[in-house]
């Protein structure tokens, strides 16, 4: 199967770092800020700020799981439904600036679903979107990221995945792959 | 896997264990969704849903609309009652004409057996059993394994005692059938007259004595003595049969260890438990309660899922 390198582990170390700094910027002491990783696979990029972003500024940003199956517009129309993940959420986000973090940015629909199913936590002051891959010119939805790490161009035929060490990879690594045609 | 083995759900015995656990995680996903300060996610809201209900119920039909509803369906409710059924309508018939007006799923309650499992033969729809006679009550038993689940951790190799009247119970079959999948020892308890002469085929224990088998479970499911469904006297009085199984305070704290007591409702109290006994800290009654609407929720989504 054909692999193309788009980020190794040293620049994405150098990405984190960006996305930290510039959520300082933005959000200043963090006073009203919130961070929502994305289930299933946002939530490790979200641990990774959280932790990195304690690390630099000695600030600890509450933060939570949002999971968006229940809200998804393809229920009954995929053969399998999806298994649906914890929501981990113990705060609202009422008045409050929220991040939501994901790792692949690519139709949009999640980032909708999310939006949708994040509402039932309060109706937030502001929203930004944070993505480690923005997968250019692919969407259905009118969604833009607020930080993305890189932007890439793909095909429909082509995976863009996201390899952490905390799941058991050799290392932090970004592929673009060909899928399998079965 | 993340779809069920089946387009209906008429009784445990056609589940899977796989079945019955993805019910039971994908439940804990609703529970929190439940808990939620807006409690409704929009996963079936162009499904629309039939309540039918040819026996009384209070609590299950409760627990189903409120699951459908928070589920974003729309919902229509039936009770014989108040229908054509009696003018003589058919069963087959009266279903037809309720999927005519574009119902997508039925969710049945009826006093014989089987019906439900006769109606998914001859409907397109998707049927959920919601009690039929003295046979099945699958939603039952799956929110009973749920509250048991959350209590204790996996039931694999736990010691499950079901009290009471075993032989009018559906309860009590469904929850044989859902507790063994799961690797959980079930033994029955209760006069010898209202267990079934078929039990121990099931691979289950019958004890007559409440004290042994209080002494040796970590949970007492307490069933209903039903009235409604005995045609002739199975115990002398209420009184004796309280005397003998009636499960209360004293009895609970008497025993060298805390068990958990459970009862599908509704509660005869005074009869089967007392109310120190229903309102004390051993038990979980509410807490199925609210189970149960997740785990229905879990139920219906799963079943809506698959693709046509």
């Amino acid at each position: 199967m054909q692999k193309r390198l788009v980020l190794d582990q040293q620049q994405i170390d150098i990405t984190l770092k960006r996305f930290c700094y510039q959520l300082i910027e933005n959000h200043d002491d963090f006073e009203n800020t919130v961070f929502l990783g994305l289930q299933p696979r946002g939530t490790l990029l979200l641990d990774k700020i959280v932790a990195l972003l304690q690390e630099i500024s000695g600030v600890t940003v509450p933060s939570g799981y949002l999971d968006a199956t229940f809200h998804r517009d393809d229920f009954r129309r995929r053969d399998f439904p999806l298994k649906a993940n914890e929501t981990k959420i113990d705060f609202l986000v009422e008045g409050k600036k929220v991040v939501l973090i994901d790792d692949v940015l690519y139709k949009g629909r999640s980032v909708r679903a999310a939006m949708d199913a994040m509402i039932a936590f309060g109706r937030p002051q502001k929203v930004e979107l944070m993505v480690l891959v923005d997968r250019r010119l692919t969407r259905d939805y009118p969604i833009l990221p607020d930080y993305y790490g890189v932007k890439v161009n793909t095909l429909d035929s082509q995976y863009v995945v996201v390899e952490w060490v905390a799941q058991g990879n050799p290392a932090d690594a970004i592929w673009i792959t060909e899928k399998v045609k079965s | 896997m993340s779809q069920l083995s089946t387009r209906h759900l008429l009784g445990i015995k056609e589940l899977s264990e796989t079945d019955i656990r993805l019910v039971l995680e994908t439940a804990t996903n609703f529970k929190e969704v439940i808990n939620r300060p807006i409690k409704k996610v929009p996963s079936l809201r162009d499904i629309t849903i039939a309540n039918i209900f040819f026996e009384n119920s209070t609590r299950t039909r409760l627990s189903f609309e409120l699951a459908e509803k928070r589920l974003s369906a729309d919902v229509v409710n039936f009770s014989s009652s108040n229908s054509s059924v009696k003018k003589g309508e058919t069963l087959v018939d009266t279903v037809n004409n309720i999927l005519a007006m574009k119902v997508d799923m039925v969710v049945m309650r009826h006093a014989s057996p089987g019906a439900p499992h006769f109606l998914s033969k001859n409907v397109p729809a998707n049927v959920v059993n919601a009690g039929d006679g003295t046979h099945e009550h699958p939603t039952q038993a799956l929110l009973d394994a749920f509250s048991m689940q959350e209590k204790l951790g996996d039931l694999t190799g736990k010691k499950i005692a079901i009290i009471g009247d075993i032989l009018h119970s559906r309860v009590a079959l469904s929850n044989i059938f859902c507790l063994q999948k799961l690797g959980a020892e079930v033994r029955v308890c209760g006069p010898v007259t209202l267990i079934p002469k078929y039990i121990e085929s099931l691979g289950v224990k019958v004890e007559l004595d409440l004290h042994k088998i209080l002494d040796w479970c970590d949970v007492a499911n307490v069933l209903r003595i039903q009235l409604e469904r005995q045609q002739i006297k199975y115990f002398p009085s209420l009184r004796e049969y309280s005397l003998y199984y009636g499960i209360n305070k004293k009895l609970l704290d008497s025993l060298n260890k805390k068990i958990v007591v459970m009862h599908p409702g509704p509660i005869n109290r005074g009869v089967e438990l007392s109310s120190d006994a229903a309102d004390s800290s051993h038990s979980i009654i509410l807490d199925q309660v609210e189970n149960g609407v997740a785990v229905r929720m879990a139920v219906l989504y799963l079943l809506a899922g698959a693709k046509g």
